[in-house]
């Protein structure tokens, strides 16, 4: 089953008379369960391929659908709450809400959905747990580890049970050991939930992990890599 | 709830300019109170001296007697305006009063006089005399004697028992002229009325002025000043408007009531300046704020929150500083009004002869009304809702993308 559809998806930058073209009608599709990396050098277009995917950025041309819906014509409000119901997100930054603790974080995005406190209490610590945080329910962000952080941003990205997870350079601000960790936590998450994952990357690390690899380079696709 | 304690966490991640912020508001609601307090109070003394020694809250006069006040236009009341008065549950009770002007004079002085013919039983009750007696006593009723005020005793150099002169004009041209005996010194706390009264009992003063039974103004004793409004429509429904008039002390006195908002606009001038200061103070902590978290409510909305509720959580981050300051405000100034109503400031000196001079008692006491903090609180509380319009409009234009790369 196709999760993810692009169509020619293109963006292009114009700042005064500078026009850049970052996305370059790319086509692609992602199905249930795929573990894939998109790679490529560093202002290839990877990140805004993601953040189109995800709604964040609008489209200059072509389309983006989600689970057969086209995202394209969705409103601020539509989007908001579409992302919040089928995409999870984990970003480079961590990304956590400063003042509140690791559970509440995670339970932060169940809140948004209307989601009951017990099932909300109930979810997190079980997604805590599985991420290995079991310790740390009542700790804040500037009390964890980068890899730590990392691992509460996964546990909120699938606390909202989305149909799959967008990470944007999960593990740039990574030592190995938390990379290591955190890579393998996902692609157990992956292989046992049959939890759908898009990053974009060029670590190796992760590289090596993907089951798919996607090369951008100057906005297009170069290679599209199953193994 | 989470909102809530995500607001309320927000509040304390920047803990000085937050205690910042709130010191500025606590220091709006006090200072803006205590002046506001003095002001109410001064006022409130102002009006209760007045209302209290002169003229009541409310007076049944003759038709036309408020525009030209000659006992000309003084009445005989109707029965059916007593029974009015009598059974009406919100007057306690009503003094007659025969009121003229006369030249006073003993030796080789004189003095204009304002001549007033009461019940002095009646007028105890509404203008509290006994306790301002200086010398002497209240005259009998059916006497002849006077109740001067201490400052026309104190011009003439009189006591009890010397006796005033009185020359004036009666009812319809009669001459209003006799001499005499002074039965009691009242000192009155407003200089104005302390310097030129004269009282007399009503029957004395009706046959001075040739004015048998007639009175020039019945003045209402009601049981609360706060139903006044209320008290006068129903009156005022009920009365022959034709033949009387029903006005209220603000009628009755027009200069009191223009000091009062001449002097007022000016506190309220500075009041405003004290706000303005405030406002640019929270404005401050918001444009601040909104800096700094740009990034934060980028990721927010990324992760499916929607703006409504971004912005709820803002202005009630911004509302619990508000409340924060303005209960600490509002804890703050009580007892300090508290103790200034009990011990009111009491000009000494030149400060006490100009104030004096304008006919007012040089106290300057709080007013304890709970109004003034409520009002200046929602004022405060109304700037800081404000003063959230500006990161309420940054958060309506945010762009996750735009400000997750701020």
């Amino acid at each position: 089953m196709e999760i993810i559809k692009t169509k020619n998806l293109s963006k292009l930058y114009k700042n005064n008379e500078l026009e850049v073209l970052a996305v370059d009608g790319v086509s692609l599709s992602i199905r249930q369960g795929e573990f894939t990396a998109i790679v490529g050098p560093s202002g290839s277009g990877k990140t805004t391929l993601l953040n189109m995917i995800g709604g964040l950025d609008a489209i200059s041309d072509g389309s983006v659908e989600i689970a057969g819906t086209n995202i394209n014509s969705m409103n601020e409000n539509e989007l908001i709450d579409f992302r919040l119901k089928n995409i999870g997100f984990v970003f480079q930054a961590y990304n956590l809400i400063p003042v509140l603790t690791a559970k509440e974080n995670v339970e932060f995005i169940m809140l948004l959905q209307g989601i009951s406190p017990e099932e909300r209490k109930k979810r997190s610590e079980e997604l805590l747990t599985q991420v290995g945080l079991e310790d740390k329910f009542n700790v804040r962000p500037n009390q964890l580890s980068g890899g730590q952080q990392q691992r509460v941003a996964v546990a909120r990205a699938l606390a909202s049970r989305p149909r799959f997870i967008l990470a944007d350079e999960p593990t740039a601000n990574l030592d190995s050991q938390s990379t290591s960790k955190l890579l393998d936590i996902m692609a157990e998450m992956n292989k046992k939930e049959n939890i759908t994952f898009l990053f974009s990357t060029h670590d190796q690390r992760v590289i090596d992990k993907a089951r798919r690899i996607v090369t951008i380079e100057d906005g297009k696709i170069i290679s599209d890599e199953v193994r | 709830m989470m909102i809530l304690k995500m607001a309320w966490r927000n509040i304390w991640r920047n803990k000085r300019r937050s205690i910042i912020t709130i010191s500025s508001i606590f220091c709006a609601v006090f200072f803006a109170v205590f002046a506001r307090s003095f002001q109410i109070g001064v006022y409130d003394k102002m009006v209760s001296n007045m209302v209290g020694m002169y003229t009541g809250y409310l007076q049944i006069q003759q038709e036309g007697f408020w525009q030209e006040q000659s006992i000309d236009n003084s009445f005989v009341p109707d029965q059916s305006v007593r029974d009015l008065l009598d059974n009406h549950n919100n007057i306690d009770e009503y003094n007659t009063r025969l009121e003229s002007f006369a030249l006073t004079a003993s030796e080789n002085l004189t003095k204009g006089a304002i001549v007033m013919g009461v019940n002095f039983e009646k007028e105890d009750l509404l203008m509290d005399l006994s306790p301002k007696i200086r010398a002497g006593e209240f005259p009998n009723e059916i006497s002849s004697s006077l109740l001067i005020s201490e400052g026309l005793a104190d011009y003439y150099e009189l006591n009890i028992g010397d006796s005033l002169i009185l020359l004036g004009q009666g009812f319809h041209g009669a001459s209003a002229n006799g001499i005499f005996p002074i039965q009691g010194i009242v000192k009155l706390p407003m200089p104005n009325l302390n310097d030129r009264l004269v009282f007399m009992p009503i029957l004395a003063a009706q046959e001075l002025f040739a004015a048998p039974e007639r009175i020039t103004s019945m003045v209402l004793q009601i049981d609360e000043p706060s139903k006044l409004n209320k008290i006068k429509t129903d009156l005022g429904g009920k009365l022959n408007r034709d033949t009387y008039d029903l006005l209220d002390w603000k009628q009755l006195l027009p200069e009191l009531v223009q000091t009062i908002q001449a002097d007022s606009a000016g506190g309220i001038i500075i009041l405003g300046i004290l706000y303005m200061i405030v406002t640019f103070g929270i404005l401050g902590t918001l444009l601040m704020m909104t800096a700094e978290r740009m990034y934060e409510f980028g990721i927010l909305v990324s992760i499916g929150m929607r703006k409504g509720k971004l912005i709820l959580t803002v202005v009630l981050e911004s509302l619990m500083m508000g409340v924060l300051g303005v209960i600490f405000g509002v804890i703050g100034i009580t007892p300090v009004r508290y103790y200034f109503y009990l011990n009111p400031i009491r000009l000494q000196a030149k400060a006490a002869d100009s104030i004096e001079a304008f006919g007012f008692e040089p106290v300057i006491p709080a007013s304890l009304d709970p109004q003034i903090a409520i009002n200046h609180a929602a004022i405060v509380l109304l700037i800081v809702l404000l003063c959230t319009l500006y990161p309420i409009a940054v958060i309506l234009k945010l762009k996750p993308i735009k400000a997750m790369r701020s």
